[in-house]
């Protein structure tokens, strides 16, 4: 499949998805599809990262709060419609994740795993001592009611996160079928062997930063408008973190499908607990999850699938 | 600014590095020399403050007493997860990912399992001298900062000459360098990196029990530890004592400064941002080549 | 004299406060076969590291192909033409015989400047007949783990051809092979030599070296100490003193 044709299924998928919810005519499908939607483009962004290259990211929390306080900032300052925004949300955080990898990533691994840490704290930290947007208090985003064409705000925004979602799958599948995807394996198997190779690794690695910064940065712009009010606990949360990594692992790490599985079913799980039992137990079964999948199942999903999915599909040569 | 401010705040850092100290030790052994990237030991920490919090809330037991109770506890806890590590992870190959996030998995289970325990309110320990402050002309003590740090460097002192001095201990300290060397010692390299492990968590024991004097604690205070404890770790190059000592007093005293002259809310950023700037500039430490 | 291929100068090299490299020079001619040889811990394979950029050099420098190497690194060196072997193979576990294959052809010989772009069937026609040269012809849906000892070792100097070198670097590529194998890799190595292609060899199989060399250089304690005809160097005596005679 070309990836235009891709992109064309996915869309077609996701306006399906679209008009079932409408159809469905609650606007609580669309608070929760949103909140989904919004993971499946998380983990996604995370496994370009740390699926392809092997770079464990523990700060997307961070990149999905430039996001949301790119929005805040530019609410205030200059008001923008939100497909403007995600762009504005992208471009800041994949500068930060292209300034904390080139830190970093000529380091061991563990060291940049531990630096993404690190960065959630000092940006939250600034977040916090900075006034205009809002500071410890937080900031109100008013959201007009109406979208024309569309109909109400909720769906507008869910639309938003329906195409983000499909826009980085289709990314992340392009990358995989690509020369880069084959790169960012190498770096993930032995980097030593893919410089002798030829293989840049500083640049790829950097390149996959940048990328699934930007991407996480964009699917935190919707979110103050989403939420209404903003406050850094919330834009900083540790269940973003969490869950940007426990969907992949859980899902499969090593193609597209992986982050999507997981992220539909942690996610779809998680609006599920957090109406029936509390947040704070739906967040446990979450790191359970995690830790029992990387003990046992190290693959995920997918790989649990695959042996009963018959023949084992070619991989396709790249370009 | 005044000298009577700029020595206590001195002082104050030098206390509150004490303490870091403490909390690092863990990590040191863990990252340094065995090459596990525990990101989970600030959550045991915690979990070593609530166990103190029990013990002195129900029996009325000295918190640092209440550490020491549980010492063999976290060895023993700590035996079972590098037993697991081995086999899930260390055993399977040098693959990083999947060992990072099920300590990051693990942090999170600690933090969730307390909360639903204890809930998110403070908690705190009594004991006799916790509102005390020894005066000594122009700087003051605080009990609840001195003890804690004369009973860290107690602590430190202890391990360097159990790592330096007793057979296991090389063996420990040889693990790092030499696998090859460790067999020649007839020492079974699986069996001392078990060791060191539990050692490493069992720290976590008396850390949690010293930051519970220093401070009142809710279960996600530790998020907060696992910047500072890294970046002491590297500040003060890996798998050294006396560097991570080293290491630990100049981020207390960074931190004491900034916290005295710019304001409390900055003082996570320091550590952070110290972090950030000796990885990017003096990956090795300080002290390092 | 004529222009030399690698022409390194006074290269040297230290950890903390072990020297492993003191100032080595050698050149090496293009279409030469140069047999490297020590004892353990001489610096061979620093030398090899810091040649393929793996390793900055402190002090000297190594000049390939007419061009000064200070400030590249090794994916960069790779692309001008030097190509290593591992000396424990590094194959990349998730990825096909062929693949691990594709990744030089793409990422090396695609990158030179000024050289065209393989096609996708030029890329497979590659792989394939790489894959013939070292005697792994059929094997190219296989899985590194799938292989043999000494498969993995042709599969490593595969994947080093697959760069279009002019400087091959095989680093102990026969260790803990079988006589008929070593034997089996020696004549690899000189039919790649024979397609002009320059080749240093760094082992430790006396038979191995004598039979392929045409000139042998000996590193002992970082330092450079014969340099010559096969025949000659091993019966120097102070060769024998430092290394034959351990």
């Amino acid at each position: 499949m070309r990836w235009w044709t891709f992109l064309l299924a996915c869309s077609a998928v996701a306006a399906a998805v679209f008009f079932a919810a409408c159809w469905l005519a609650n606007d609580y499908y669309f608070f929760a599809g949103y909140t989904v939607l919004q993971f499946v483009v998380l983990a996604t962004a995370w496994n370009i990262l740390g699926g392809y290259c092997g770079y464990v990211n523990f700060g997307s929390a961070a990149f999905f709060a430039v996001g949301a306080y790119t929005t805040v900032f530019f609410h205030k300052a200059l008001p923008l419609p939100i497909p403007a925004l995600v762009l504005l949300a992208g471009i800041a955080s994949g500068l930060i994740g292209l300034g904390t990898g080139y830190l970093t990533l000529r380091l061991r691994g563990a060291f940049f795993s531990i630096a993404t840490l690190a960065l959630a704290v000092v940006l939250q930290t600034l977040v916090v001592n900075w006034n205009y947007v809002g500071g410890s208090r937080g900031a109100y985003v008013v959201r007009p009611n109406e979208v024309a064409l569309i109909g109400s705000y909720v769906q507008y925004l869910f639309l938003i996160m329906l195409a983000l979602a499909v826009g980085a799958l289709a990314v992340a599948r392009a990358i995989e079928r690509s020369r880069l995807g084959f790169g960012f394996a190498t770096i993930r198997d032995d980097e030593l062997a893919a410089e002798a190779s030829g293989v840049p690794t500083l640049k790829l690695k950097l390149i996959a930063t940048t990328l699934s910064g930007a991407l996480m940065g964009m699917a935190g712009a919707p979110f103050p408008y989403y939420i209404g009010y903003l406050e850094p606990a919330s834009a900083f949360g540790l269940p973003y973190a969490v869950n940007a990594i426990a969907m992949p692992m859980i899902g499969g790490t090593t193609s597209w499908v992986g982050p999507l599985i997981g992220a539909l079913l942690l996610g779809t799980l998680q609006q599920v607990a957090t109406v029936t039992i509390s947040s704070a137990v739906n967040l446990l079964l979450v790191g359970l999850l995690l830790v029992g999948f990387v003990i046992v199942a190290p693959k995920g999903i997918v790989g649990l699938v695959q042996p009963y999915w018959g023949r084992k599909r070619k991989r396709a040569e790249p370009p | 600014m005044t000298a009577d401010l700029f020595v206590n705040a001195l002082v104050a850092g030098m206390l509150l590095g004490g303490f870091y100290a403490a909390v690092t030790v863990g990590i040191s052994i863990a990252f340094g020399i065995l090459d596990i990237v525990n990101i989970a030991h600030p959550g045991f920490v915690i979990l070593g403050s609530y166990i103190a919090y029990m013990m002195n809330a129900r029996f009325g037991i000295d918190p640092i007493v209440a550490g020491i109770l549980a010492l063999p506890v976290f060895y023993l806890l700590g035996a079972a997860i590098y037993q697991i590590y081995y086999h899930s992870f260390e055993k399977r190959g040098p693959e990083a990912l999947r060992g990072l996030a099920f300590f990051f998995g693990l942090l999170f289970i600690t933090e969730v399992t307390l909360i639903l325990a204890f809930g998110v309110d403070y908690r705190y320990v009594q004991a006799a001298y916790i509102d005390r402050t020894v005066n000594l002309r122009l700087v003051h003590l605080p009990l609840r900062m001195l003890v804690p740090c004369l009973f860290s460097l107690l602590m430190l002192a202890l391990l360097q000459l159990y790592l330096t001095r007793t057979f296991t201990g090389r063996a420990i300290m040889a693990v790092a360098q030499d696998q090859l060397a460790l067999r020649l010692m007839a020492a079974d390299p699986v069996r001392i990196k078990r060791i060191a492990f539990g050692i490493s968590i069992a720290t976590a024991a008396m850390a949690g029990a010293f930051l519970i004097i220093i401070q009142p604690v809710e279960p996600s205070v530790g998020r907060e530890y696992i910047g500072r404890v890294f970046a002491i770790c590297v500040l003060g190059g890996l798998g050294s004592l006396p560097g991570t000592l080293i290491g630990a007093m100049l981020l207390g005293v960074v931190e004491s400064f900034t916290a005295t002259f710019y304001g409390p809310s900055w003082a996570p950023a320091v550590s952070f941002g110290l972090l950030l700037a000796t990885l990017a500039f003096r990956p090795a430490g300080l002290l390092g080549r | 004299m004529t222009a030399q291929l690698l022409e390194v100068d006074g290269l040297g090299k230290r950890f903390g406060g072990f020297v492993a490299l003191d100032g080595v020079d050698l050149s090496i001619a293009p279409g030469e076969r140069v047999g490297l040889i020590g004892p353990n811990g001489s610096g061979k394979s620093t030398l090899v590291n810091c040649l393929c950029g793996t390793l900055a050099n402190e002090t000297g420098s190594v000049r390939f192909d007419g061009r000064d190497l200070s400030g590249l690194v090794a994916h960069q060196r790779t692309r001008l033409g030097m190509a290593r072997s591992f000396q424990l193979p590094r194959p990349f576990p998730s990825m096909t015989v062929g693949d691990n294959l594709r990744i030089p052809l793409l990422y090396a010989v695609n990158a030179r400047p000024g050289a065209a772009h393989l096609s996708v069937a030029e890329t497979r026609e590659r792989c394939a007949e790489l894959l013939g040269l070292v005697g792994l012809a059929g094997r190219v849906h296989d899985y590194p783990r799938d292989l043999t000892q000494v498969d993995m070792r042709k599969l490593e100097l595969a994947r080093a051809m697959a760069s279009d070198p002019k400087l091959l670097i095989a680093d102990e590529a026969m260790a803990g092979l079988s006589h008929s194998e070593v034997s089996d890799i020696v004549a690899l190595l000189v039919r790649l030599n024979e397609r002009g292609i320059t080749v240093i060899l760094i082992e430790h199989i006396m038979r191995a070296v004598m039979s392929f060399s045409q000139r042998l250089v000996v590193l002992v304690s970082g330092k450079k100490i014969a340099d010559g005809r096969p025949d000659e160097v091993i019966r120097d005596a102070e060769v024998e003193r430092a290394y034959l005679g351990q």
